[in-house]
């Protein structure tokens, strides 16, 4: 197949985006490089700026102050047909009008390219988003998940120097969901594309991505690999919005934290607290273990079936809640109500300064 | 389900005799000569009527003047409204819809009153020119301008309608990620989809001016229904044969229309 990978990809770079709508500052001095080739996850609840940021990369909205690079050149002034790049829409994008051959080939025709010469390559991109047989197909004739491909494909079909993907799966069902996302993330890898893909499900994220970049009320919070943002969050924020976390109060000692009636060591900086040494640790629900044990000071609020694992939560004797995950055949006995014992292993833990 | 369809049956009926009963009793007149049998006469006099022809032709070409005009006013308009100013769009609907509280003859009434001063003010100025040019009895430009307003509603409604089952903003946006400049984006991705919203304007103002009598009369034109008022003061038998006619014709150009515009028409839901 002669479908191309982009001569150089192309390095990202967001310089002190700032954009405020009315009151609400939807982008707050953000800061963000994505290297060439890689899949770079924008990752946050709704409203913390990651669409704006995305938008701003293809044209469609423009910051009141900093800068978008696209390999090193400024292209914040750039109307957005001359950007090249290729995006995907959360909502179905595709013309209504025209066949998926069509749409895909719609970029070619902007471009002037003959017809039979845009063809050939219409039908390339269909093939390698396994629609093959669908070019003559309508958008109103095609599932959700086939429409999102032709989406894709029609976005690749400019050889764009970025891929921009705004929240895509969003509107599938899940099934479908899991086989596109592994789907584009084959083709990304494929092709070797610097993309950008928005999101607001962590799952999607951390699986997917090279780096993922975590937003909050416009500002950054950290942008790292997935195993190590799961597991080495830098801020309270992408620790509780990543994966599930618990917080369990501890108090700063010599040395160490201690919690639980056990003196762990601290993973990191320890936050500056003032006055008192109370702070919470947060825990992910696997490092918990629980005992059931009639001494218990702790006692069993609920257990949740996974599949492979039961969360249990557990309200602890100073009445916070924790999670915990365990082995199914080891949670049989825990039922509502039990008393257990919870303990957590001896591994640096994450502090956090005490929110409540 | 019997009756509800057996109920159905008898509301199309009722409202089918409504409206047939009459048209048919209007074209049994018209062909029916009491003792004599059937007659065509009436028909074939139309023709050799003087200003049959011309006022039709004056008619159509207000008609595809105003068709022209209203939607080169309203459709980049009402775009524009959608992707830039959404917070407008009250007002907007307002204003198109003021045409429907004002009466017609209210409203030639002011036109009249403008031709009038316009030319006593201005007859120094380039301008009288200009206010001679449109009353031009040829072809009255005034007209149009005057059917370009009593469209809006319509127009403005049927647009609306096609605008709200596209999503215009994404539309654009997935065609200026393409490539595409404004214009291009607007005529390749935003126009093709609004087609049927096209024909609707198109329709509802071609059977506006078709039939417009009031404006036309009253400034002294001649289009097709000031002609059918004016002859069928001299001819009973004639006037309704020109009543069915120019039923008939508006018809055939509405569903030359449709016809038109729906042979290569796709469904675009989904």
């Amino acid at each position: 197949m002669t479908v191309t990978t982009p001569d150089t990809a192309a390095t990202v770079e967001f310089r002190g985006l700032r954009r405020e709508f009315g009151p609400t500052v939807a982008l707050d001095g953000l800061d963000l490089t994505a290297r060439p080739g890689e899949l770079l996850a924008l990752l946050g609840p709704s409203g913390c700026g990651k669409t704006t940021a995305l938008r701003m990369l293809a044209g469609f909205e423009h910051p009141d102050s900093g800068e978008v690079l696209v390999d090193g050149e400024d292209v914040t002034r750039v109307p957005a047909h001359r950007r090249d790049a290729g995006m995907v829409f959360q909502s179905y994008s595709l013309f209504p009008h025209l066949d998926a051959l069509d749409n895909v080939a719609f970029g070619l025709r902007m471009r002037k390219v003959r017809t039979a010469g845009r063809r050939t390559r219409a039908a390339e991109l269909l093939e390698l988003v396994g629609l093959a047989d669908k070019g003559r197909s309508f958008p109103h004739q095609l599932s959700g998940g086939q429409q999102q491909r032709v989406a894709l494909a029609r976005a690749l079909a400019l050889r764009p120097r970025v891929l921009l993907l705004d929240e895509p799966l969003s509107a599938l069902d899940a099934k479908v969901r899991l086989t596109l996302r592994e789907e584009i993330r084959r083709l990304q890898q494929e092709l070797g594309i610097t993309t950008l893909f928005v999101t607001h499900d962590q799952e999607e994220a951390l699986s997917m991505a090279d780096q993922v970049a975590v937003m909050h009320a416009g500002r950054l919070e950290q942008c790292a690999a997935p195993a190590e943002l799961y597991g080495r969050p830098a801020t309270a924020f992408v620790a509780e919005f990543v994966g599930t976390m618990s917080r369990i109060p501890g108090r700063l000692v010599e040395g160490g934290v201690e919690v639980l009636g056990q003196r762990l060591p601290i993973d990191g900086q320890a936050p500056e607290v003032s006055a008192t040494s109370e702070v919470d640790v947060l825990v992910r629900p696997e490092a918990v273990g629980v005992r059931a044990e009639d001494a218990g000071s702790a006692r069993v609020v609920a257990t949740a079936f996974l599949g492979a694992a039961v969360r249990v939560t557990v309200r602890l004797a100073d009445g916070t809640e924790a999670k915990a995950d365990l082995p199914t055949h080891e949670a049989a006995a825990l039922v509502a109500g039990a008393a257990v014992s919870v303990s957590l292993p001896q591994r640096p833990v994450l502090v956090a300064e005490r929110t409540r | 389900m019997a009756r509800l369809t057996l109920w159905r049956w008898g509301v199309l009926g009722l409202a089918g005799l409504y409206f047939l009963v009459p048209l048919a009793a209007s074209v049994v007149f018209t062909v029916d000569v009491p003792g004599q049998g059937i007659d065509l006469d009436a028909y074939t006099q139309i023709f050799s009527t003087g200003g049959f022809t011309s006022s039709l032709l004056l008619s159509l070409e207000l008609a595809a003047a105003t068709i022209a005009l209203v939607l080169l006013l309203m459709v980049p308009a009402m775009v524009a409204l959608r992707l830039g100013a959404p917070r407008l769009r009250p007002v907007v609907e307002v204003v198109c819809s003021l045409p429907l509280v004002v009466p017609p003859i209210a409203f030639v009434a002011g036109i009249g009153t403008v031709l009038k001063w316009g030319p006593e003010h201005l007859s120094r100025t380039p301008l009288f020119q200009t206010f001679v040019a449109i009353q031009n009895p040829d072809f009255p430009f005034v007209l149009v301008l005057a059917y370009v307003v009593m469209a809006l509603p319509f127009v403005y409604r049927a647009l609306d309608a096609g605008l709200r089952s596209v999503d215009v903003r994404t539309l654009v946006e997935a065609a200026r990620s393409c490539g595409a400049g404004w214009p291009q984006a607007l005529v390749r991705a935003v126009l093709p989809n609004l087609r049927g919203a096209l024909l609707n304007a198109s329709f509802l103002t071609l059977a506006l001016v078709l039939g417009e009598f009031t404006v036309a009369q009253l400034l002294g034109f001649q289009p097709f229904a000031v002609w059918i008022v004016n002859i069928s003061g001299s001819q009973a038998q004639l006037s309704v044969a020109v009543s069915v006619l120019s039923l008939l014709v508006t018809w055939v150009l509405l569903l030359t229309l449709a016809g038109f515009g729906g042979r290569t028409r796709t469904t675009s839901r989904g």
